[in-house]
């Protein structure tokens, strides 16, 4: 029996990627069973799905025969506490990772997506500021290939300059270039103690806390429409450095310190289905870019620490295609980009999602290289690549 | 006149005479990088004053089909910058200007011919500076540090060049000038520029550098704790890291490595140690000095006999001059000697130690060890003496040998001098034929024809060739002027 034939399953109402719907759903369970289905289907079009949390954004694609579900591809397979490091398959839920013993991955994510997923998709969240994102956090990785080979890049360890870091070049790759099956990351010890700072504070307060020596794991903006636009600050360490900095920082802002996060911490300003944008930008135009979407009536979050915001709108868009244009022409003003991540339908085929990025060509080159035929997620990623 | 004649005729009106080197004696003080024992005459040396100026050298090979090679400060130790013998070596120390720092967007714009050290310096009065910190800062380039993704004492807390560097200009082996990633992170699409860093110029030249700036930390604490053993050195650090602790640094000595530095520089650590430790932490004070207690009782737990704290800047840099100095030092006790860069899981250090010191013993070859003890980082160095027959090989044997344990207990060949032409030939012992192959799609999508930088990296050129594939236009939106621009 064939491998497709062996996994493959007829797709339900619901195998759905962004509207559009797949013949066929396999759940490969190993590495090897994953390389033998994509070898087996060289004539099919894929798309790769994990815990679902972000299937639906960005352009949907040109066409789906199969898509590839990894929540089966699921397990730690070794946690290296003394080494800092755990090796992973890509389906497993990122909240397994949150909380392993003493360590943890330190990559903000949905509880039910899955490592490879929050890879794939380049997810990051508040903590961010002080961690990096997946693409410093990860620092080895398996690929099958679109044509069946199975492919390593780094290792196990985090200093590594053996040859080219294709990590980076999966991490926000978005399915287009390979299955990945299995990640290596680097994890961080479990704060002693953490404290959030939260205070009403225009986004322009964010440089003071960059300015001073407060270390802070992450650095939030919350602005609304006609609301009074919020700071909260992440602190972690040892318990005396962590109320010293606490103190001190709310005295800066003239904020208070709690031990809870603001509701609004690290979820998207936009309904299922809804408008939503990732704005990016300099530090400096962060405020900039906060009053741009609050003038369009957008509600706007994110890290001002790093200069990544996401804005949406709580209701219906109403003119969406122009606020998109606005807020574009706002982040690139302010030396960023702004990408579409979720739109309603109409306004979604109306629009480039990923807009303008350098280095196109050679990004063409390199999907050709990989995926000659074109045949993962087509469509879905930059240029229609 | 042979196509790298005419190149040079070309460059010389397309760029100032004084750029084109050719004479023989000139050519050959570019022969070789910071390993030494690799040696090869460019056929030509041009120094491009500006990136377009870069972008018409890459072009003039690209056009005559001849290989170029870029070259930075030349302080790599992989032979990365070993010129092509028929072939172009584009030196990028021409191109040395900080373009702008600002400290509000902790940026800082700078051309690849600037000395590491001199961003930190240009930042320090803003409150910031840039932390990758190669033993070299003080000569070597940032060009370099891109394409060697370098790293550094202070790696272990503050990452690598890859994760400092958010946007390169650079000339495809093409010649055409392209942006990777921007000043603002997460620049959508493929990130060519996380590929690009570390590529040992085998996919273009940086021609532009856009670097994160970090804020200096309150606090910086030096501790220096010698042990008897280097077992107990790495019990203590496996302490730190099991407790929570991210120092900024440790680093570790050897009693060889120990004697080597007192010879050279007398930095006075204690005396019968067969083994130091230096640790350093930064951050907020109050937070630095928690950990600082902590660390000082993991030291005396695991067997210090003698801690040194730091108690101003002059007396951190002498605790860190004998280990800066360490590999320069190796000269006062032995005439020659190979600087091995490997990397190992640090729960493995005590392991590996016995058994490098088990396979030195048996070619009769002294050994001395400076590391990373908090990422693994080993920096073996192998002595011999070139003048005795035989000693060469068996150096280089020990030296191999340590690799390969490397390989074997999960770690890597190279954790930050690089693959250059010194390691290709290790490379299919750490990956597979397809792993390597992958690697070589992303060069084929960069170089086709294999022009930059060949011979590093990768022990045997893929064939790119053409490849079915349907050719992607621009978005369907763009071009029918659907979508706008931006």
């Amino acid at each position: 029996m064939s491998a497709l034939d062996d996994l493959a399953v007829k797709a339900g109402d619901d195998d759905l990627v962004g509207g559009v719907p797949a013949r066929l759903v396999a759940a490969p369970a190993t590495t090897a069973e994953a390389a033998a289905l994509i070898a087996e289907t060289r004539d099919l079009t894929v798309v790769i799905r994990g815990g679902g949390s972000k299937i639906h954004h960005g352009p949907p694609p040109r066409e789906l025969d199969l898509i590839i579900d990894t929540r089966r591809l699921a397990g730690v397979v070794e946690h290296a506490a003394g080494d800092l490091i755990t090796v992973v398959r890509a389906g497993t839920p990122m909240a397994e990772l949150h909380r392993l013993p003493g360590q943890q991955l330190a990559l903000d994510a949905p509880p039910s997506a899955t490592a490879g997923g929050t890879v794939a998709a380049n997810g990051s969240g508040p903590r961010r500021l002080r961690y990096g994102t997946a693409r410093d956090l990860l620092i080895g990785i398996t690929v099958v290939r679109p044509d069946g080979r199975i492919t390593k890049a780094g290792g196990k360890v985090v200093k590594n300059v053996a040859g080219y870091d294709l990590g980076k070049l999966y991490t926000g790759s978005q399915g287009t270039l390979g299955l990945i099956t299995e990640c290596v990351f680097r994890l961080h010890p479990v704060p002693l103690t953490t404290s959030f700072v939260r205070a009403v504070a225009p986004p322009t307060r964010a440089a003071d806390v960059l300015a001073g020596q407060f270390a802070a794991s992450a650095l939030e903006i919350n602005a609304v429409p006609g609301g009074d636009p919020e700071i909260a600050v992440l602190l972690e360490g040892t318990e005396a450095g962590v109320r010293d900095r606490a103190g001190a920082l709310a005295r800066l802002l003239d904020g208070e310190v709690t031990d809870v996060a603001p509701s609004w911490w690290d979820t998207p300003p936009w309904p299922d289905g809804g408008l939503g944008l990732k704005l990016t930008s300099v530090l400096s135009a962060v405020p900039t870019l906060v009053a741009a979407a609050v003038e369009a009536g957008l509600t706007i979050r994110g890290s001002a620490g790093t200069g990544v915001l996401y804005a949406g709108c709580p209701g219906p868009a109403g003119d969406a295609t122009r606020l998109v244009s606005l807020l574009r022409a706002a982040a690139t003003a302010g030396g960023g980009h702004a990408v579409v991540l979720t739109a309603p339908e109409p306004v979604r085929d109306g629009i480039d999602m990923w807009g303008h990025v350098p280095g196109l060509e050679l990004m063409r080159r390199v999907k050709d290289q990989f995926d000659p035929d074109h045949r993962f997620a087509p469509g879905r990623f930059v240029g229609g690549i | 006149m042979t196509g790298i004649d005419a190149i040079a005729a070309r460059l010389r009106a397309e760029l100032a005479p004084d750029q084109v080197i050719t004479d023989r004696q000139q050519l050959r003080t570019y022969e070789c990088d910071g390993l030494a024992h690799y040696k090869v005459v460019p056929a030509l040396v041009v120094l491009p004053r500006t990136p377009a100026q870069v972008a018409a050298t890459v072009r003039a090979c690209a056009e005559a089909q001849v290989p170029f090679v870029a070259r930075g400060s030349g302080t790599g130790l992989s032979g990365g910058a070993l010129p092509h013998a028929d072939g172009v070596l584009i030196v990028t120390s021409q191109l040395r200007e900080i373009l702008s720092l600002n400290p509000a967007d902790e940026r800082a714009v700078v051309q690849p011919g600037v000395i590491n050290l001199h961003v930190t310096h240009a930042a320090t009065g803003h409150g910031y500076y840039y932390a990758p910190d190669p033993s070299s800062q003080q000569i070597c380039s940032i060009g370099g540090n891109v394409a060697e993704n370098s790293g550094g004492a202070h790696c272990l807390k503050y990452g690598f060049t890859t994760n400092h560097v958010t946007g390169l200009q650079v000339v495809t082996p093409d010649g055409d000038l392209v942006r990777l990633g921007g000043a603002a992170p997460d620049t959508p699409g493929y990130d060519l520029l996380g590929a690009f860093v570390g590529s040992e110029g085998t996919l273009g030249v940086a021609t532009e550098v856009t670097v994160r700036l970090t804020r200096l930390p309150e606090t910086v604490r030096t501790l220096l704790a010698a042990f008897r053993s280097t077992d107990q050195a790495g019990a203590a650090t496996s302490a730190i890291i099991a407790a929570g602790v991210v120092p900024a640094a440790i680093e570790m000595m050897d009693a060889l490595s120990i004697e080597a530095a007192e010879a050279a520089v007398h930095c006075g650590y204690p005396a019968g140690a067969g083994a130091v430790l230096i640790v350093e932490l930064d951050g907020p004070a109050a937070e630095v000095a928690a950990q600082f207690d902590e660390v000082s009782r993991l030291c005396d737990e695991n067997g210090a006999f003698e801690t040194r704290v730091a108690a101003d800047d002059t007396e951190r840099q002498l605790i860190w001059r004998g280990r800066k100095s360490a590999f320069a030092a190796v000269g006062r006790i032995s005439p020659d000697y190979i600087v091995q860069d490997g990397v190992i899981p640090r729960t493995a250090l005590p392991e590996v130690l016995r058994r490098i010191s088990a396979v030195a013993g048996e070619h009769g070859v002294r050994v001395a060890n400076v590391f990373h003890a908090g990422d693994g980082n080993l920096h073996p160095l192998v002595l011999f003496d070139d003048a005795v027959p035989g000693e060469a090989g068996r150096a280089e044997t020990v030296s191999g040998a340590i690799l390969d344990l490397c390989i074997e207990y999960g770690g890597s060949i190279t954790g930050e001098h690089g693959v250059g032409v010194d390691k290709a030939r290790y490379m299919p012992r750490m990956f597979s034929d397809d792993d390597l192959d992958t690697m070589q799609l992303v060069r084929c999508a960069f170089d086709p024809s294999g022009i930059a930088n060949p011979g590093k990296v990768f022990p045997t050129p893929r064939l790119c060739g053409e490849r079915p594939g349907r050719r992607q236009g621009a978005h369907p939106l763009h071009e029918t002027d659907v979508a706008e621009v931006f």
